[in-house]
């Protein structure tokens, strides 16, 4: 009973925030701060979620642990290489002040 | 051998994680397939073995989870926070952050716990440089950045990796 209870709480609090993610990527202003919103807001949404399952089903808790322990892990390296990608494509990051991007100076080195 | 040993630990430890059973059949298949893929792995999977396992890492460890998810968590009301508001306020740059740390399986922790805390991303590892997306940078002094981004993960993982 009391693990149904806190396996829904988890279910709808992973599902809000990955609705607030989703709503992050469609305003944020560029690729960067997009995937700020993103990965924070699906690395919980999911980590959430998925424990969430695992209350609701207690034979699966550990595998959805986890699957939590994986998703953790490789989340952050993926929204890592995605950044570093865009950033080799050219794509320079939005700044309101201008001279914010520390990251110019490797580039250039590598151009030279 | 500790290697080997850490290895086949961990893969054990999955193995029983994912088929849920104490049955003497799942679990000799598990030992067994863990001791083949052990013995192929080990060298790539860690490079210090069952250094990891002492009773001070572990407790340092799970500190390090609870600060971590502590962080997770505001992380997301941060980032609610800014997407809610009507007015978005950000003002993203990427800042140099200068960490003391110095095995590679180190960083690797501290780059990734650093893209999940509030606000921030790491964009590239160069050394012991890594550059930060930080969507609303307060100061360019590294004193600040240093303690408004990694300082609390960064105590604990030089006592976990020491």
């Amino acid at each position: 009973m009391i693990l149904n209870i806190v396996g829904n709480i988890l279910v709808t609090v992973g599902t809000v925030f990955l609705f607030l993610g989703a709503l992050g990527i469609f305003r944020m202003p560029d690729v960067y701060s997009r995937l700020q919103a993103g990965t924070k807001a699906t690395t919980l949404g999911a980590l959430s979620t998925v424990i969430g399952v695992g209350f609701l089903q207690p034979e699966w808790i550990w595998k959805t642990l986890l699957i939590a322990i994986f998703i953790a892990i490789s989340n952050p390296i993926s929204s890592h290489a995605l950044a570093r990608g865009s950033y080799k494509t050219g794509l320079k990051p939005y700044m309101k002040k201008e001279g914010l991007d520390s990251y110019a100076e490797v580039e250039k080195e590598e151009v030279k | 051998m500790s290697r080997f040993i850490f290895s086949f630990v961990i893969f054990f430890l999955i193995w029983l994680g994912f088929t849920s059973t104490f049955h003497y059949q799942e679990v000799i298949t598990g030992a067994l397939l863990s001791l083949v893929l052990a013995s192929l792995s080990y060298k790539s999977f860690t490079e210090r073995g069952l250094f990891y396992l002492s009773p001070k890492r572990l407790f340092y460890i799970l500190k390090y989870l609870a600060v971590f998810l502590i962080a997770l968590v505001k992380a997301n009301f941060d980032v609610a926070k800014r997407v809610i508001n009507p007015k978005l306020p950000i003002n993203p740059g990427i800042v140099t952050y200068h960490t003391t740390l110095k095995s590679d399986t180190a960083k690797m922790f501290l780059a990734n716990s650093i893209t999940l805390t509030p606000g921030t991303l790491t964009v590239d590892i160069i050394d012991d440089k890594l550059y930060i997306h930080w969507i609303d940078v307060k100061s360019e002094d590294p004193e600040v950045i240093y303690s408004e981004i990694g300082k609390d993960f960064e105590v604990i993982l030089k006592e976990i990796f020491k």
